[in-house]
């Protein structure tokens, strides 16, 4: 449902403050969402003074930085370090994007750093992403095939391979599926274009067997319908793809089944 | 609370399989009314100072009345396919949404025919 405010224990109040060490030359603030579960007071945002000159180059690396030396109690996702695993999906600067490939030297004044947008919070930076990997789960993300397992591996000619190209790269970091308003409104029933992009990875393969019955499942006006092609998920995506296409894709495969 | 789990809710009622057809008719409506209103502002623009007995002859003649039954039936159709996109997106309550639901398509529908009777009426009374 379309919110004009936050729900009032959402609202972000006041924030601590943590000066840069004595001596550091180059600095840049991080204001940084806080919230904790336990404590029942309303997030906040607290800002970091980092000096940079000890600091990685990547807003990932600050953030490492805050949590081993400054503030051990700030809380996130992150694992591989490197773009690959999507764990530290977050909203930095305004965009969705991975902290651990996105330059401090890439944001002009200070480095806001939020939770990926409309989801639930866990705490701190960590959104609740339940409902969005049981929809991933929904579209059965697997290869389904009636004819029985040749003796070796299944062909794809290089033709065939290519089409998944722009499709495998994700990494279901989910920075389309919540910089996308229609997913905000519409959560509980829109699959979103991080999970429309991966339907359509399986609806183009050509080892696949279930196109049609994929397609089945995501004809409806709320699953896939809710798309407004508002492009926020492909200005948005880490990965350089295209989830917006993806769907068009899917749009156009289901006029040409019916003609 | 509800102790269902998560894939559970997700797939709630299963896909609607339908959805198709509004989306295409939104795309068909949207190209048609390209060339009709230009058709229709061009036309307006070349009637601009002219009498009442000039316009009805215009809007009397077969082309002229033809194409405009197909701009204002292309162009409430659109507009009640469109609005139906706005409500569902952003009203939740069930029952307010299938009031207004209604009451668009209702409105819509009036007004085309309203449309549709009046140039008609001046086709056909010559």
């Amino acid at each position: 449902m379309v919110e004009f405010n936050l729900p009032k224990n959402s609202r972000v109040t006041g924030g601590k403050t943590h000066a840069a060490p004595e001596g550091a030359a180059k600095t840049r603030d991080f204001k940084v969402y806080r919230w904790d579960p336990d404590g029942g007071d309303n997030p906040s945002v607290d800002t970091y003074t980092i000096d940079l000159d000890t600091c990685g180059p990547m807003v990932l690396d600050a953030l490492i930085k805050i949590k081993n030396e400054i503030d051990p109690t700030l809380t996130f996702r992150r694992s591989c370090r490197e773009g690959v695993c999507g764990s530290c999906a977050m909203n930095i600067d305004g965009t969705n994007t991975l902290a651990c490939t996105k330059f401090i030297d890439e944001v002009n004044g200070d480095i806001k750093v939020y939770p990926l947008p409309h989801m639930p919070v866990v705490k701190d930076l960590v959104p609740d992403l339940t409902q969005a990997y049981a929809q991933y789960t929904s579209i059965e993300p697997w290869l389904k095939t009636t004819t029985p397992a040749p003796e070796r591996e299944r062909l794809q000619s290089q033709e065939d391979r290519e089409k998944l190209d722009g499709l495998w790269e994700c990494i279901l970091c989910f920075s389309c599926t919540t910089s996308c308003p229609s997913y905000w409104w519409n959560a509980e029933r829109y699959l979103g274009p991080a999970v429309l992009l991966q339907a359509y990875r399986w609806i183009a393969d050509s080892r696949d067997e279930a196109a049609g019955e994929r397609l089945d499942n995501l004809e409806d006006p709320f699953r896939l319908y809710r798309c407004h092609t508002i492009m926020n998920c492909t200005k948005t995506c880490p990965k350089s793809l295209n989830p917006a296409q993806a769907i068009g894709e899917i749009k156009k495969l289901m006029i040409a089944r019916r003609g | 609370m509800s102790l269902r789990s998560p894939l559970g809710r997700v797939r709630g009622l299963g896909a609607a399989r339908e959805g198709v057809g509004h989306w295409w008719h939104q795309r068909l409506t949207s190209i048609a009314l390209v060339p009709l209103t230009i058709w229709f502002a061009a036309s307006l623009v070349s009637l601009i100072g002219a009498d009442y007995f000039t316009m009805r002859e215009w809007m009397g003649s077969p082309l002229a009345a033809g194409l405009l039954i197909l701009f204002l039936v292309a162009g409430f159709y659109h507009a009640a396919l469109g609005l139906q996109v706005v409500i569902e997106d952003y009203l939740h309550h069930e029952g307010a949404k299938i009031a207004l639901l209604m009451a668009v398509n209702a409105l819509a529908l009036v007004l085309a025919l309203t449309g549709v009777l009046a140039v008609l009426s001046v086709l056909f009374a010559g």
